[in-house]
């Protein structure tokens, strides 16, 4: 059976997964007393939380596919942040998404410098521009905006309304909400697959569209195109490359800087979309967790979109969920996930996994039998908890580039 | 003389690329640099502004000697910040609930905030040396989790110990008595200076800290331990044949860094008597900084960490002065922190090919002497 999803196309694959993903949400939810794991605006709140870290991701994916760890995204996301809310107050909110991606592309270009030209520690690098860029944030906030940690109000590019599946307007004609309806019958599954669709497709942000399509558009560009066969051998053996005349150099460059600016749209999101407003503090961590779903994604795109959906949804969830009960029933999704995760340590006879997972699921289901509802401090934590188990049962089985990290010298195998 | 002058430029070359920057962007706001630089030099020139940029350092230099023990490995512990507030956090609780003689209740909040630091450090070691987990993110998602929910979480269990009627000043954890507090050294200082005026307090954990950096040097340059760690770091296939076990060296230096964290939050445990519901936050990604700045080097990150804190107390007056933002403080840091990492990585590629070159010469001038 597992052969023939090996056999079917990727999307076809992936949305085998969702729905079975959603399948497990109703079945939990159908014997837990909440109703907001499937709700039209967990979802929203999914996409809107998920789209940053996503950005910030697949802005790893470029540099580390070059050979660059970057760890200084999270510098680079805050870079975005000030120049997408300036760009945004000054000139307009598409011309802030622009001026965020340049912000960040500032950021990126450092960090090449540093690493590629003077070979610096890539983590080395990182986490000076870490804290270079909070720094320049809050100088030029305190000159430009007399606070140095927050700007007024920022506006934002809009979003749009999927026509016919989610009642969208065609030329002025309000078109059907099918997926409302759907929802309304109150099947049992069908109506929950139907929620979560719509929220993803109703007043959808123009940057998560561009964010998605971006998934598609970097597979085609890295593994379709020379310049992404030329761009993987700088991370994978970037000697071989330079005996066939590729300029290394020049592509990891070009690497970085893309990685930077995808990171800066991110930030531009987070300050134009997400707060309204420039604000120090904000992207909270957001540059890590992209990094977190790069690793969860294997350093591939549609993994990074999956790791930065699931973060996402726990972050939405928990803003949703004022009284806890929501979180409450995500234990239960733990423990199946943990007797999964055993099951297949099982089969694949990795004692040690298969232990680690029994204990680690009969302790969520023994809380979820003990408690009524989860505090907010464990939904906090629950994504960076996620991120750590992942690379607990996972960490050998991914397959990073090969020369990732290493310093390049031309000239030098 | 050749190799003193190549360690020696490159932290002045940043220096002085960082004061071209900064001026710049004074400038670009229409600010004086004249003036704001001398406004903080004068500041910095009385001995109570002194006291508070040493009150200052001590906490980013413990931190910098946590960060510094990885790095001597090539083990990045980006989690000081976490494994700093878990220390901070339990020490203050448990120094909160106990009474006990003044010397013997601050070696127990101590060693309680080492063994706390050490062991969520050290959680971060045991998924690197077992699982193969890279220790720059797990120590980033332990930051998180610390600083997102355990610490949240348990501030608030211990609180509701309080009771219903607590006030917001009550927030933290028990007040420590008395016994509990490290005591100030003005006397040590005012042996030296007249007396310290504003009620400023010199900590006494700047004797501490004094002491980890003199440790720090002798374990490391001094024991077969440092000579293992250090051997690692150059090359942990050659230390491993040379019989370091790698995964222990791992977990120890991770340990070792984590109990050095833990100690970070002291300072402000002596001045404030418990773990505040508002404690400074940053100084684990500041001593970082400070490490590097400093290139691992004991004395090195001591004057890292008075440059450090130099900058971040002497710019308060500019807000009194107007002569500029105080921001610009944070600017000069992260911007002599990121050229002085590169200025480091050119001088050792200058001092590589000079010695290369060297070599080459003298090679070249046996071969004469001696033909074959």
């Amino acid at each position: 059976m597992i052969a023939k999803l090996n056999d079917l196309p990727a999307w076809a694959r992936w949305a085998l997964y969702a729905a079975f993903g959603v399948l497990l949400l109703t079945i939990v939810q159908s014997i837990s007393d909440t109703e907001r794991l499937t709700q039209v605006a967990t979802a929203r709140e999914m996409l809107r939380f998920a789209v940053p870290i996503f950005l910030a991701g697949l802005g790893g994916l470029f540099s580390e596919r070059a050979g660059v760890v970057n760890i200084g995204l999270e510098g680079m996301l805050i870079l975005g942040m000030w120049f997408g809310a300036w760009g945004s107050i000054t000139y307009g909110a598409w011309w802030g998404l622009a001026i965020g991606i340049f912000g960040g592309m500032l950021g990126g270009l450092l960090h090449a410098i540093a690493t590629v030209t003077f070979q610096v520690d890539h983590i080395i690098s990182g986490v000076a521009i870490n804290i270079l860029a909070p720094a320049i944030t809050r100088y030029l906030s305190e000159e430009i905006w007399a606070s140095p940690t927050t700007s007024p109000r920022t506006s934002a590019v809009g979003d749009w309304d999927v026509p016919f599946l989610a009642g969208g307007t065609v030329f002025g004609w309000e078109s059907p909400d099918l997926l409302l309806t759907i929802s309304q019958w109150e099947i049992w599954y069908l109506s929950d697959l139907a929620q979560l669709s719509r929220g993803l497709l109703r007043g959808t942000s123009w940057v998560a569209i561009i964010a998605i399509a971006l998934v598609p558009f970097t597979v085609w560009l890295i593994w379709r195109t020379r310049f992404g066969l030329r761009l993987r051998i700088c991370g994978e053996k970037p000697a071989a490359g330079e005996a066939q005349g590729i300029n290394i150099i020049r592509y990891k460059y070009i690497a970085v800087i893309i990685s930077g600016g995808l990171a800066g749209l991110g930030g531009a999101f987070i300050s134009t979309e997400l707060s309204g407003l420039f604000q120090g503090g904000n992207s909270a961590g957001r540059g890590f967790i992209g990094l977190a779903a790069l690793i969860f994604g294997n350093w591939r795109p549609g993994g990074v979109l999956l790791g930065a959906l699931l973060f996402g949804y726990v972050f939405g969830l928990d803003l949703r969920d004022l009284d806890g009960t929501a979180s409450h029933a995500m234990l239960l999704v733990n423990a199946i996930a943990f007797a999964g995760v055993g099951l297949w340590a099982f089969t694949r006879r990795r004692k040690a996994d298969t232990i680690i997972a029994a204990i680690l699921g009969v302790g969520a289901l023994f809380w979820w039998i003990v408690a009524d509802t989860v505090p907010s401090w464990w939904s906090n934590t629950l994504p960076y908890v996620v991120v750590l188990l992942v690379l607990v049962f996972f960490a050998q089985r991914l397959r990073m580039p090969v020369s990732l990290g290493m310093p390049y010298r031309k000239g030098e195998t | 003389m050749r190799k003193l002058a190549f360690s020696l430029a490159a932290p002045v070359g940043a220096f002085l690329l960082t004061l071209v920057v900064s001026t710049i962007a004074l400038l670009a706001f229409g600010s004086s640099p004249a003036e704001a630089y001398g406004d903080m030099l004068s500041h910095a020139a009385k001995l109570e502004t002194q006291v508070d940029i040493l009150n200052r350092a001590t906490p980013f230099y413990l931190s910098a000697v946590a960060a510094a023990i990885g790095f001597r490995m090539n083990l990045f512990n980006i989690g000081v910040e976490g494994q700093y507030l878990m220390g901070f956090l339990f020490a203050a609780q448990v120094g909160g609930l106990i009474s006990l003689p003044q010397v013997l209740h601050i070696f127990v909040i101590m060693v309680v905030a080492m063994i706390v630091g050490a062991l969520y450090a050290g959680i971060a070691g045991v998924l690197k040396t077992t699982r193969g987990v890279n220790e720059v993110i797990s120590t980033i998602m332990l930051n998180s989790i610390a600083v997102g929910g355990l610490i949240a979480w348990l501030q608030q269990e211990w609180q509701a110990e309080l009771g219903e009627n607590f006030s917001s000043t009550e927030l933290g954890t028990n007040e420590i008595e008395e016994s509990g507090l490290l005591p100030t050294i003005n006397g040590l200082l005012e042996i030296f200076t007249r007396e310290i005026g504003q009620g400023k307090e010199l900590t006494g954990m700047l004797l501490i800290a004094v002491l980890v950096g003199v440790l720090y040097h002798v374990l490391l340059n001094r024991t077969r331990f440092g000579f293992d760690l250090r051997a690692s770091g150059i090359n942990p296939f050659a230390a491993r044949a040379g019989g370091v076990p790698p995964k222990r060296m791992v977990l120890a230096a991770m340990m070792l860094s984590g109990a050095v964290a833990g100690l970070i939050g002291m300072v402000e445990l002596a001045d404030r008597g418990k773990f505040p519901p508002d404690p400074i936050q940053g100084l684990g990604f500041q001593g970082i900084a400070v490490a590097l700045l400093g290139r691992n080097n004991p004395g090195g990150m001591a004057f890292a960490a008075l440059l450090f804190a130099f900058l971040d107390v002497s710019s308060g007056v500019l807000d009194s002065t107007g002569a500029a933002s105080r921001e610009i403080a944070v600017i000069m840091q992260g911007i002599v922190l990121l050229t002085a990492v590169i200025a480091y990585g050119v001088a050792n590629r200058l001092r590589e090919r000079d010695e290369a070159r060297e070599a080459a010469e003298a090679l070249a001038a046996e071969r004469e002497v001696v033909p074959a």
